[in-house]
């Protein structure tokens, strides 16, 4: 293992190093056999091999030396880094809005990670003023850093945490809160906290970044810019994902928490609503509601914080030649709710019939969603919706089955009584199921045809 | 201009400057400037795909044609060792649209930063390091992409995607040894279709290119030495065949400084011709700048003192102002405490030190020119009256310079902050700029020089090992130095102006070729030097082709004469067979007897006397016949026998 003074490296660099006497942010002058070499030694990314050193140069450019080649390594100084976001003290005033940023990890404000090579989060309203300053002009903001976990390893004890944290946001009058979340499992976080914090009186706004903010052309800053304005202006008192409407830097939307989803692995306008029209787009300049039918924010300081999970719940996306044996082991090893993402209008085949009994037998609440992602589950239509619901499948309307996935195990973790649950399931609690889907909540054009070209070629994309 | 006040002292003459033209200069009047000269040559590599990403490479489409538009704009980061960039923070005060044209058939989400970026093209690799071993450079073990941030928009992630191949190796420039300071491989930006205000338009055909640049030290120390330079590793970069020409294939950015002066890039000098002129400029530009410096520190001392003073104008002010500030609703005046007839001071030809702020007005504060004017310029629409009562507003006196700025209300504080803060560079002398080189010589400023704190690993990508069988395997089959190539044209003898163009066209191989295939030396190389090239202009050479013509007229016993037409002709043609290329060189085939029949008809037939003139006669006639199938020496002696 490596120590500080040679951050990252093993095998024969660490060897190297130590032989030649010299570490990270030493000022080396090197002779090799491809050459002679003068720069600053860098710590290594621990997934790097062990045969080179990384040599920052006077040009501000890194190389990497493969330590075979060396001959003579020696010390001329030191230089360390000291990588900081310049912070400022927050400036606040008694007319705006007061917003709390809740940080949970992600890339909303970011740094360089020596050890991975990659980027590690870093904030607090000083760092943040100093690289958004803009922010000081929409409210007076305050940070708390609940954790610090990448987007994937964010689960059932963050959301309850979150949900805790929210509510004693509240309870303390604050005017907004914005939490900043990673991309990856933005939404199930967001479905999660829209079943754990009811009725709140302010808006709570999740918010991210597909381009870390170590990046000029990241969307980090506006999407922070956009949440905190929708956080604090904003008349819409639900749980929002706010990300990027078009890849653009044009404006932003604010997704129901229920109805959202991320389509894309790495476009800056990832996230959808699926089966609907956003609530709102927001700028800057403030928030512009796409439709009424939303939760108005209120004076009051009342919000049910429901915080309840249950861990044995899985999200099984259904396959042709799926075998019964994979629902039977998730019965064998204790799940007590299943959601199945089927095909079509929410089918299986044939073979897993009799493993959908057996599950049902021993008390396992099973609902059906579509993996279409668009669209109803409607099992009437087929006799193999019939057969399958008779078997005691229960179809879950038009919830994404991700949010089906979070609502199942929300409900399981208040009750074992499946009549409850389903009940709780099939009753919409912010906006999860809708009764009707509009026209224009399904819209993948595509690309080719010559009106959606002409399309493109006059809105910024 | 107008003339300077008496208290100027040395700049009160008619050439304070001391400014020669490029003509009258010797190597005297750039050691006497210490003048020193450094490049960055650019070449896009010839590949099939882009460097980070499966785009085609070296397609292009006019600036009008594009499927889909998108807007970004860009925010200064923080370098790795905690620093924000100069350049970074000026382009971010410009608050520009920046509007990105794209193309279905050559960009990707790659190309709009949607994508990270894939493995690196393997194939520009390949090349770079072939490049890196002509340079003599120490080729690095790992190669480490770097982030290099580009706030302009040329390049939609806000920085380019760069990466060290080697470092520390020489080129020969005018007889000596010119060090190169490194070889990167990098993503070539985009083309810049527009540039109004506040809205900046690129296309991405470009964009994403494999390119690799070329940085020398500053040890050029004249104008013509940076364009031999410039050229050698041209000629260089054109030996391994594998880089694109062509208009924009090949940019130099320039650096130029003189003794007391600092580092100015030149940026995106399309030709090396241009190189001698702006370089030359630059450096006076500097000199300038110099003793506008001194002559500031003789009148005002200690620059921390300097204060400047500013207030807008309104009412009848502004209206008084209103035809010069073309219409603006808004304007305010400046007072320059001691710049009096300074702002008149001669830069450049056709320019002067007001035009350094001008241009920083267009720049930094998107505010079209005309943008500003000032109490220095005699030839100002503006009454003598109105210059007095406008310094008035700023309590200007006799000493100071009054500066008249115009513009959209929202831009003006920039305005004034831009101007104040040029003015309080000129106590410093050259201030650290990019600029951009004009085709008659001049540049104007592009933006602040960036510095290493512009620099920021590359968090996308993972370290690329360059093995030590590759590198030997390309230095194997390495293609002859510029330099050997240059030595051997001049032991053949070759004409001095076929040197060039061979190198630049990397035909020396296939000279050698023909060299060894019989051809005489002078022949091959007047052959390729000056026919083709006459025919083809600046257009691509087929080596196979012209090599196929040859040895198709050898094949045929046709005689060399007939090259000089053919081999053109075979390059216009590329589809025509070789009996179709005599057809339209209307080459007929006649045998030795017969032509030696039509000269003795010739003889009989010629009634001219004088025996020089019958020679040239008979030769007029017989020539066509003879060309290709006898020597026309040959035939000049046979009419000498049949005529004796």
């Amino acid at each position: 293992m490596s120590d500080e003074a040679h951050k990252g490296y093993k095998g024969e660099a660490l060897d190297a190093l130590v032989r030649f006497g010299v570490g990270v942010w030493s000022d080396v002058d090197i002779d090799s056999t491809r050459g002679h070499f003068r720069g600053i030694v860098l710590p290594r990314s621990e997934f790097d091999d062990s045969r080179h050193l990384v040599l920052k140069l006077p040009t501000g450019y890194n190389v990497g030396i493969d330590v075979r080649t060396l001959r003579s390594v020696k010390e001329l100084g030191r230089r360390e880094a000291h990588y900081k976001i310049p912070e400022k003290e927050f400036p606040t005033s008694p007319d705006k809005p007061n917003v709390k940023l809740l940080g949970t990890g992600g890339t909303i404000a970011s740094r360089l990670d020596y050890r991975t090579g990659a980027v590690i989060p870093a904030f607090s309203p000083g760092e943040l003023y100093g690289a958004v300053p803009e922010l000081a002009d929409i409210c007076n903001l305050s940070t708390e850093k609940l954790f610090a976990v990448f987007s994937e390893n964010m689960g059932p004890t963050q959301y309850i945490a979150l949900a805790k944290a929210i509510g004693r946001e509240i309870e303390n009058g604050i005017d907004g809160i914005v939490i900043g979340h990673g991309t990856d499992t933005m939404h199930h976080t967001a479905s999660a906290l829209a079943f754990m914090v009811q009725h709140p009186p302010v808006p709570i706004v999740m918010v991210g970044s597909q381009r870390s903010s170590d990046r000029p052309s990241s969307d980090a800053a506006r999407n922070l810019i956009h949440s905190t304005t929708a956080a604090a202006t904003s008349d819409i008192a639900e749980v929002m994902v706010c990300m990027f409407g078009p890849t653009s830097d044009e404006y932003g939307l604010l997704h129901r928490a229920t109805r959202v989803r991320k389509m894309h692995s790495s476009y800056r306008s990832t996230f959808r609503t699926i089966g609907d029209i956003p609530l709102a787009t927001v700028t800057r300049n403030g928030v512009t509601p796409l439709r009424q039918d939303y939760a108005r924010r209120r004076d009051d300081r009342h919000v049910d914080i429901l915080p309840y999970f249950e861990e044995r719940v899985t999200l099984t996306y259904y396959y042709p030649n799926m075998h019964p044996d994979i629902i039977d082991s998730l019965v064998e090893h204790g799940y007590k709710g299943i959601v199945i993402a089927g095909t079509g209008l929410g089918h299986i085949n044939k073979p897993v019939y009799p493993a959908i009994e057996r599950a049902t037998a021993a008390g396992v609440a099973i609902y059906m969603t579509v993996q279409t992602l668009w669209g109803y589950v409607h099992m009437f239509v087929y006799d193999t919706g019939r057969d399958l619901m008779a078997k005691g499948i229960i179809p879950a309307e038009n919830m994404l089955p991700e949010v089906a996935y979070i609502k199942l195990a929300w409900a399981l973790g208040q009750t074992n009584d499946l009549d409850r649950v389903r009940d709780i399931m099939l009753t919409s609690i912010a906006g999860e199921i809708t009764e009707r889907e509009p026209h224009d909540g399904y819209l993948i054009f595509q690309g080719g045809m010559p009106e959606i070209q002409e399309f493109l070629r006059k809105v910024h994309k | 201009m107008k003339k300077a006040d008496a208290n100027s002292g040395n700049l009160d003459s008619h050439n304070p400057l001391g400014y020669v033209t490029r003509r009258d200069a010797t190597a005297d009047t750039y050691r006497g400037l210490g003048f020193r000269c450094g490049l960055e040559v650019h070449q896009q590599l010839r590949t099939k795909k882009k460097l980070f990403c499966r785009c085609p490479a070296g397609i292009y489409q006019d600036g009008a044609d594009y499927d889909a538009q998108l807007v970004r704009h860009m925010r200064p980061t923080l370098s790795e060792f905690g620093e924000y960039d100069g350049t970074a923070l000026m382009e971010y005060k410009t608050k520009k649209n920046i509007i990105y044209r794209i193309k279905g058939e050559t960009a990707c989400t790659y190309d709009i930063d949607d994508t990270p970026p894939f493995a690196v093209n393997r194939e520009a690799l390949g090349i770079a390091i072939e490049v890196a071993l002509l340079l003599e450079t120490s080729l690095v073990g790992e190669l480490h992409i770097t982030r290099k941030q580009y706030l302009d928009g040329s390049i939609p992630t806000g920085f380019q995607r760069t990466a060290i191949i080697g470092i520390d190796g020489r080129i020969p420039v005018a007889g000596k040894r010119v060090g190169v300071r490194q070889l990167s491989v990098e993503e070539d930006s985009c083309r810049e279709v527009s540039d109004v205000g506040h809205e900046r338009i690129y296309t991405t055909d470009r964009l994403g290119m494999p390119l690799i640049e070329t940085v020398t030290e500053p040890e050029l120390l004249t104008p013509d030495e940076a364009a031999e330079g410039a050229n050698y590793i041209r000629y260089l970069t054109r030996s391994t065949g594998h880089v694109n020409v062509g208009i924009g294939a090949a940019r130099e950015d320039v650096n130029v400084s003189i003794e007391g002066g600092t580092r100015v890039e030149i940026k995106g000098v399309q030709h090396i011709r241009w190189i001698p002129e702006l370089t030359h400029n630059e450096a006076f530009r500097q000199k300038a700048l110099l003793l506008v410096r001194d002559e500031l520190e003789r009148r005002e001392g200690d620059p921390k003192t300097w204060a400047p003073k500013h207030a807008p104008l309104s009412g009848a002010d502004l209206a008084a102002v209103a035809p010069t500030a073309a219409g603006e609703s808004s304007a305010a005046v400046i007072c320059l405490p001691g710049f009096s007839g300074l702002l008149a001071f001669p830069t450049n030809p056709g320019c002067s030190f007001a035009d350094e702020f001008s241009d920083r007005l267009k720049v930094i504060a998107c505010i079209e020119k005309p943008n500003m004017a000032h109490s220095d310029d005699g030839t100002s629409p503006l009454p003598r009256a109105t210059w007095q009562k406008l310094g008035k507003r700023v309590g200007a006196t006799e000493k100071d310079a009054v500066l008249l700025v115009w513009g959209p209300a929202a831009d003006l504080p920039t305005a004034i902050e831009t101007v104040i803060e040029r003015g309080r560079l000129a106590f410093a002398g050259v201030p650290n700029e990019t600029r951009k080189g004009l085709p008659n010589g001049t540049t104007i400023f592009e933006r602040v020089l960036p510095g290493p704190d512009r620099m920021y690993p590359d968090t996308d990508s993972s370290p690329i090992p360059i093995e030590e069988d590759a590198i030997e395997g390309t230095r194997a089959r390495l293609p002859q130095s510029v330099e050997a190539r240059q030595a051997l044209l001049r032991a053949w003898g070759a004409p001095e102006d076929t040197h060039a163009y061979l190198l630049r066209r990397n035909l020396c191989p296939l000279a050698e070729e023909l060299v060894a295939s019989g051809m005489e030396p002078i022949a091959a190389t007047t052959l390729l030097g000056h026919d083709v090239r006459h025919a083809m202009g600046d257009r691509e050479i087929d080596p196979a082709r012209v090599r196929w013509a040859v040895d198709a007229a050898r094949e045929r016993a046709l005689t060399s004469d007939v090259l000089p037409v053919l081999a053109p002709l075979a390059l216009r043609e590329p589809a025509s067979s070789f009996d179709e290329l005599l057809t339209r060189a209307e080459y007929r085939r006649a045998a030795e007897k017969d032509v030696k029949a039509e000269i003795r008809r010739e003889v009989k037939r010629s009634d001219v006397r004088r025996p020089e003139a019958r020679h040239r006669a008979i030769m007029g006639h017989v020539r066509a016949m003879a060309w290709g199938n006898v020597p026309l020496a040959q035939v000049a002696a046979w009419v000498e026998e049949a005529t004796r």
